[in-house]
């Protein structure tokens, strides 16, 4: 059951989003970010809309997993919703129950309000769909790298990400085995209260702590034997560089971003 | 002078948590001395806690002796500004392949050392490759390395020491926790390196079989070096090796057996083919 716990959501393919700079994939999704809030009205945010699905559609990714994204913020959607429909009281009446009312406002705000969360999900979960998490982790690595001049410490904060990746599969598979080793005890831990339950997890994680200190203590010396000295004088074996397309990429997202402004002072 | 050179060295661990004042420090060896000619191919036996991982671990500056000098290469292990060019000529293999993988893809943590020592990326892609090739991994060079076997895992981090080029490579047990052909694996890939590429190879293992394919084998036992000789020899002092808790390869066990019936047979073998080739010239 543990296994099915899934890190990251890269979806690997070939197709161009896959191929960008995640660099730019991350600028880009910045400037997403940007437009939607930007967007006041709902035709302006339409704009929006088109350009995620043209990019989901372009990234060749399954309807299914940009539903899938969604699927953990319902909660936060309906709260969104439900706010907003009742506590905007201005424009036309519609619906009057006890102190509850519900104006035109009221429901033109909410619906606003979900559509544009709704594409925040979509739209920002492409990224990590089409980057695989190594990708990700080196293009903030890079991206942050002029705050190495002010010593924040860039690239130890990206080689702990790249071991924390690397070592979550392993840790799964561990916790499964020590879980086992329990079960095999007698140790119960699927029913009982949840205090209970929640005291059954101690005798699986002190010998996963445990494990994990000695693991991390042997790659320590490993990576020692592999002349690792810290971030100064590395290089790296694949490099990011810009190519047209990257830059191609940019534009239309620009123009997407003029057009959201443009429609906003039709629309004021 | 010999590539791996110790001399009278000493060796003690450090306990700070201990309670008891004498515990504090654990000494392993002393004054012990110990070569490695370059392109020779050394097996280390020894029971646990004999000393044998500590020892092989001062040959590449993770520790450093107290006392005495390990010389590799020529320069001294205790001089802090040649430590990354004795890491870089001396590799190290460890034996839970899990532990000494870093990224997660198979071709980025061969890159590793490479990315650390600043090679220029084409470089680097170039000696990935190769050292993939040799190990027979290259397939394999886009997976994550938690998706591999084993034996597999455990090559791809001899093509992470391989790839520094290193002129030696230590291995400390790599093939305890292996199953039998993960093991069968990793050993045709140590010797392969050996006889066609000239690696010296210094090889920490409990298994008598695979002692016995190295030129040479040094049995230690707490903290001292009992036997150093060819396997050959090693393993005909069957009872002496018993004694100090190690085995035999089966079919020295075997030959010893026959002699003690007064069977007439060399003493001497330590192959499954030579062991046949010798029963059968009983029965001609």
């Amino acid at each position: 059951m543990i296994k099915d716990i899934t890190i990251g959501q890269f979806f690997p393919g070939k197709s161009i989003v896959h191929r960008l700079d995640p660099r730019m994939k991350i600028i880009l999704t910045g400037i997403y970010i940007v437009l939607l809030f930007l967007a006041k009205s709902i035709f302006a945010l339409l704009v929006g809309i088109i350009f995620m699905i043209g990019a989901f559609i372009i990234s060749q990714i399954p309807i299914r997993l940009m539903l899938k994204s969604i699927k953990p913020i319902v909660p936060i959607i309906i709260f969104t919703a439900v706010l907003n429909l009742f506590f905007i009281t201005t424009g036309e009446l519609l619906f009057q129950f006890w102190i509850i009312k519900i104006t035109t406002d009221g429901v033109k705000t909410s619906v606003f309000m979900v559509v544009r969360i709704i594409c925040l999900i979509i739209g920002t979960s492409l990224l990590t769909y089409t980057t695989s998490p190594i990708a990700l982790t080196d293009a903030i690595e890079r991206i942050l790298s002029p705050l190495k001049k002010i010593r924040v410490p860039v690239h130890e904060l990206s080689m702990m990400m790249t071991i924390a990746l690397r070592f979550i599969p392993t840790l799964i598979e561990e916790t499964d085995k020590i879980m086992s080793a329990q079960k095999a005890r007698g140790a119960d831990m699927e029913t009982g209260s949840l205090i209970k339950r929640a005291k059954a997890l101690i005798p699986i994680l002190i010998p996963l702590f445990v494990s994990a200190f000695r693991r991390a203590e042997e790659l320590a010396m490993a990576m020692e034997c592999r002349c690792y000295h810290g971030g100064e004088g590395r290089t790296r074996l694949k490099q990011l560089c810009t190519a047209p397309r990257d830059f191609a990429a940019l534009f239309v997202t620009a123009l997407f971003l003029i057009g959201v402004i443009i429609i906003n002072r039709i629309f004021s | 002078m010999s590539f791996l050179y110790a001399r009278n060295i000493t060796f003690s661990y450090i306990n700070d948590f201990d309670e008891n004042e004498s515990a504090k420090k654990t000494t392993v060896f002393r004054n012990l001395n110990f070569a490695v000619e370059r392109g020779e191919f050394v097996a280390v036996l020894g029971h646990n806690g004999s000393g044998k991982s500590t020892l092989v671990k001062c040959f590449n500056g993770i520790n450093i002796p107290e006392e005495g000098d390990v010389i590799v290469n020529g320069y001294n292990t205790k001089d802090e500004e040649h430590l990354l060019d004795i890491r870089q000529s001396v590799g190290m293999v460890f034996q839970n392949p899990d532990n000494q993988i870093v990224a997660t893809i198979v071709e980025e943590d061969v890159a590793f050392a490479l990315e650390n020592m600043g090679v220029e990326p084409k470089e680097i892609r170039r000696r990935v490759d190769d050292a993939l090739k040799t190990v027979g991994m290259y397939e394999y060079r886009e997976h994550a390395p938690h998706k591999l076997s084993g034996g597999q895992k455990q090559r791809v981090a001899i093509a992470g020491i391989l790839a520094m080029r290193p002129s030696c490579i230590l291995l400390d047990e790599p093939t305890a926790m292996l199953d039998p052909n993960g093991r069968k694996e990793v050993l045709k890939t140590i010797k392969m390196l050996n006889k066609e590429f000239g690696v010296t190879i210094v090889l920490i293992t409990h298994y008598m079989d695979e002692a016995a394919q190295a030129e040479r084998v040094v049995v230690m036992d707490s903290g001292e070096i009992v036997m150093n000789d060819t396997p050959k020899k090693v393993f005909s002092r069957v009872e002496e090796l018993k004694n100090i808790g190690l085995d035999v390869p089966q079919v020295t066990e075997l030959t010893h057996m026959l002699i003690d019936e007064g069977v007439s047979i060399d003493s001497e073998i330590i192959t499954e083919d030579e062991c046949v080739e010798a029963i059968r010239a009983l029965f001609n």
